[in-house]
């Protein structure tokens, strides 16, 4: 009986199957993912490991306490980040909603959801750069920190140098992603998906999209929470 | 090509979508409501530690349920998952070793550097923190003298 249940999983790799059961783009996709998943976790782990080694830390709800349009001085930590953090969340839905409608060959679908994702992610550029930039009148940059720690002590830069290496790499990764995703739009509505008769390549740049939101969550916590 | 046809997609219907999604509202919402929580309470308690280890638990279930759903890779054989899951494995070793460094650096420090430790007990006076300044302190950003 034992000899059955090893023999199996051996035949996988005899040939004449697919190992994996992907097509090779988005088997690349995935390895491309996992290394950018070490580069990512390279940065925050330098980054914790930087916070463990400091005496204090500056308090984030002192220092991303602002919002848009808000008043002077209107102390309202975590709610502009909360409001990124479902834009990202919710553009997430509808990239998954695109490929789903892709599986279906429905391409109205397809192009409604890619606009609805376009657009969840050039709200939350806009909305990191008006952080960045409130953050830089306030007189924060690299080599540059205007906070106190948390229990009133000087701060050093590695708090400013850390927040905007990692959140611009990230918001770099979110440019690209919708790059990626205005040209999927391109190809869905010169019907390029029809004619090659699947959607892979939207699974593709939808597996991309949800790495950007998954580093999110991460970037997050890490910066914005505690 | 001919095998992506073959390609199995159980689940991921719209209706697991919803379902993952409300699931991710959820554990956000949760999560800030922490963030809030945790706003009062004093710096160095053990009440505090312990929401910052329970919002880092709900930070990885929101990164398993985007991986797992929305990524797909719950629904792909098991060869793949495994060729994905096995290398990140090492992060756990990579997460431990740094930020025990980390600490261990600071206590070294604290320990054998007296001046460090004079230093980052000193208070500074809070001239920057007050709005009726803050025109001023933008018009030089650059110069302030912040580096310790």
């Amino acid at each position: 009986m034992s000899s059955t249940t090893t023999v199996t999983p051996t035949k996988m790799w005899n040939g004449g199957k697919s190992p994996f059961n992907v097509e090779y783009g988005k088997l690349m996709m995935w390895y491309f993912l996992m290394s950018d998943a070490f580069t990512f976790g390279a940065f925050l782990i330098s980054y914790g490991t930087i916070r463990f080694s400091s005496n204090g830390w500056p308090d984030p709800n002192e220092v991303f306490k602002s919002f848009p349009f808000a008043p002077e001085g209107m102390n309202a930590p975590l709610v502009f980040v909360s409001v990124m953090t479902f834009i990202l969340i919710i553009s997430s839905v509808t990239m998954v909603l695109a490929v789903h409608a892709g599986h279906n060959m429905d391409k109205k679908g397809v192009v409604k959801y890619m606009i609805m994702t376009i657009i969840g992610g050039a709200m939350f550029l806009g909305c990191q750069a008006w952080e960045w930039n409130h953050l830089h009148h306030e007189g924060a940059w690299w080599g540059s920190n205007p906070f106190l720690n948390h229990d009133g002590t000087a701060s050093s830069t590695n708090f400013t140098n850390y927040f905007f290496t990692i959140t611009g790499f990230h918001g770099f990764h979110v440019f690209s992603g919708v790059i990626i995703n205005i040209i999927m739009l391109i190809m869905t509505l010169t019907d390029k998906f029809e004619q090659r008769g699947h959607y892979l390549m939207i699974e593709k740049a939808g597996l991309y999209w949800h790495f950007v939101d998954l580093v999110w969550v991460f970037v997050f916590t890490c910066f914005y929470l505690i | 090509m001919e095998h992506t046809h073959t390609e199995k997609h159980e689940g991921g219907g719209t209706k697991e979508i919803w379902k993952v999604t409300l699931i991710l509202t959820v554990l956000t919402i949760v999560e800030l409501a922490l963030g809030f929580w945790m706003m009062g309470m004093p710096l160095d308690s053990s009440l505090r530690l312990a929401v910052k280890g329970a919002i880092v638990i709900l930070m990885m279930v929101k990164a398993f349920y985007i991986v797992a759903y929305f990524m797909h890779l719950k629904h792909e054989i098991k060869n793949l998952i495994m060729t994905i899951v096995v290398p990140l494995a090492l992060f756990v070793w990579f997460i431990i070793a740094f930020l025990y460094d980390g600490n261990s650096f600071k206590n070294l420090r604290n320990t054998y550097d007296p001046h460090y430790k004079e230093q980052s007990t000193i208070k500074v006076e809070k001239k920057e923190e007050h709005k009726s300044e803050e025109h001023h302190s933008e018009e030089h950003a650059k110069p302030t003298e912040e580096k310790h």
